[in-house]
């Protein structure tokens, strides 16, 4: 139950900063279908998210996970309606904050850390106008948070994968989010980047900032999120908290018979059936 | 002795340097340039970290219908030919970019069908002029002595133009170069942005056309900029860096082509080159020392330990 305790922060964090009719929710998706022309990647996908929740989306790979991202970010032609902070309160372009799996940039570019998470300000600062004091004291604290701001003059190209994506994750933190969506962040991630980008997480939710996460990690869905979904096919099998969503039904359901899992006390132990089954997955279609 | 010293100096800089400025023709020959090589070097910012060389070598290619259709119609007069270059690489540029709008098309494919289609038609027409191979090398490889007054001051306005508008919307261009993602999703314009820095690197390489022609062009938009991006880890710098070297190349190229009588396209282009080569092969020298020293310093350490009673 302590859940209940950060929800109620939270709540009161959230009343401070906006008034909308329902406070603690910051975004809503109804019936939210996507994907092109005949191939449908995602089917009337429905969920609210509240502010400084933290939900991980899992599913094996072609499941929709990427697909409900980029629907809800505006790069996929979608049906179904998605409304952030309420439908009253909607501020479209700098609301969602999103942090794609990173295979399209060229990390030789030559921009280092700061110029990075300055470009999450663009919005705010506008178009022609320089940055303001405003702007730089925003990604001052955003570098801060994610812990990178002794290397904000390095080359985005110089720094790990683990410390690249939390230059990007500060960088949706200067945008001013309300809701961060992560795709696989962990991978190609060691350990203690792992552990970086889980506390960075934390500072999030001590923020209201709500979390919507894709990964592959079921032993660490179980522990580390409020909620979870269940995504295959483009299909939600199910959205709550772990405790409730972990039954082998839904389980099966959601990654067929290749996986077992099954709880020793507070742990959770998941027994792939196949040798490596992320493999698997890993050139299906996304 | 000395004064001699300072005479010969002074002759010196007086004939190489000074003499060409006191023809006219050449003044302004050297204006443009500067002009192209500082305008030139900006976009070719762009095009170096987009991966564009290509695209900007298939759309000087490209302008040069325009450019016959326009030459064909004067009858040799040279005055417009800008113009027929301008809409014809605004043209091509806005083709492809329409064309590569959706990933059906690979760019690149989409870039080589255009380009091939427009420079085929351009030698087409260009051909049925009599006595066209002159015309046509003056086009293809540039004649920066045939710079009018009101050519230069076409080159300047555009120059200025773009220039300008790379300045008022750099955090734009930056964005949508390094990460189109985060464009979408903060809902820029996008493809309208993408649109007018395709609209820039044609109106660039229109403004440059005289200077080194439509078959050196792409050196003159790649190589300051790839030499600036050895040279910087930002984009800002790394576009001042490359509007410099790509003046000193004008300037070099300018000189070398007055004194050795080499055409003066190509001289620019070589100069450029030559800085090039002398930053790379400094880059690699202090990097290889770097690493010798470091090997050295490495074994003498681990020498060192075990070997206290030989030293």
């Amino acid at each position: 139950m302590v859940n209940l305790s950060i929800r109620a922060l939270t709540r009161q964090q959230a009343n401070t900063t906006n008034d909308c009719a329902d406070p603690t929710r910051v975004m809503a998706v109804e019936n939210l279908s996507a994907g092109y022309n005949s191939h449908r990647a995602l089917h009337a996908v429905s969920f609210d998210l509240h502010a400084g929740e933290r939900v991980g989306i899992v599913g094996p790979n072609g499941a929709g996970k990427s697909t409900l991202f980029k629907a809800i970010v505006g790069l996929l032609p979608h049906q179904g309606s998605i409304s952030i902070q309420g439908a009253t309160c909607y501020q479209s372009h700098t609301m969602v904050g999103y942090v794609p799996q990173h295979e399209s940039i060229d990390w030789n570019f030559p921009v280092n850390v700061w110029d990075v998470v300055m470009m999450g300000r663009a919005r705010q600062i506008g178009y022609i106008l320089p940055p303001r004091q405003r702007d730089r004291i925003a990604v001052r604290r955003a570098l801060e948070r994610v812990g990178m701001w002794n290397l904000r003059k390095r080359q985005i190209g110089e720094l790990s994968g683990g410390q690249r994506r939390r230059v990007f994750v500060g960088r949706a933190l200067a945008q001013q989010a309300s809701v961060l969506m992560l795709d696989e962040p962990f991978s190609g991630v060691d350990a203690g980047a792992e552990e970086d980008i889980f506390q960075v997480l934390d500072v999030l939710r001590a923020e209201g900032v709500a979390v919507l996460l894709a990964t592959h990690n079921l032993v660490q869905a179980a522990t580390h999120y409020d909620k979870l979904m269940f995504l295959n096919d483009g299909h939600m099998l199910a959205y709550g908290a772990p405790a409730d969503v972990y039954t082998p039904e839904l389980l099966g359901a959601t990654f067929g018979d290749r996986i077992a899992l099954w709880r020793e006390g507070d742990q959770y132990v998941v027994v792939p059936d196949k040798p490596c089954h992320d493999h698997d997955h890993e050139h299906g279609h996304s | 002795m000395l004064k001699h010293g300072w005479m010969v100096l002074i002759y010196s800089f007086d004939r190489l340097i000074l003499e060409p400025l006191g023809y006219p023709l050449l003044e302004r020959s050297i204006e443009a340039a500067m002009l192209v090589g500082i305008v030139s070097g900006v976009l070719g910012t762009f095009i170096v970290v987009r991966g564009m060389a290509f695209f900007g070598d298939a759309l000087a290619h490209a302008i040069l219908p325009g450019v016959a259709f326009i030459y064909q119609r004067s009858n040799g007069k040279t005055d417009d030919l800008f113009w027929g270059g301008l809409a014809a690489g605004i043209a091509s540029a806005l083709g492809i970019g329409f064309l590569t709008r959706h990933e059906r098309i690979k760019e690149d494919t989409a870039i080589g069908v255009v380009f091939a289609t427009m420079f085929a038609l351009g030698i087409a027409m260009i051909s049925r002029i009599d006595n066209y191979a002159g015309d046509l090398s003056h086009i293809l490889f540039g004649q920066i002595l045939g710079v009018s007054e009101a050519d230069l001051r076409l080159i300047l306005i555009f120059s200025v133009i773009v220039l300008a508008v790379v300045a008022l919307f750099f955090k734009e261009f930056m964005i949508i170069s390094f990460d189109p993602t985060l464009a979408q999703t903060l809902r820029l314009p996008t493809e309208l942005f993408r649109m007018l820095l395709l609209v820039l690197i044609a109106v660039t390489i229109v403004v440059s056309l005289q200077t080194v022609g439509i078959a050196l062009m792409v050196a003159l938009l790649v190589t300051p900029a790839a030499t600036a991006n050895l040279m910087t880890r930002r984009l800002l710098p790394m576009m001042l860096v490359s509007a410099l070297i790509g003046v000193s190349s004008s300037i070099f190229g300018f000189y070398i082509s007055y004194h050795e009588d080499i055409a003066t396209g190509p001289a620019i282009v070589l100069s450029a080159t030559a800085i090039f080569v002398f930053v790379f092969a400094e880059q690699q020298i202090i990097h290889t020392l770097a690493q010798v020293s470091q090997v050295w310093r490495s074994t003498r350490s681990t020498r060192a330990a075990p070997s206290t009673e030989k030293s």
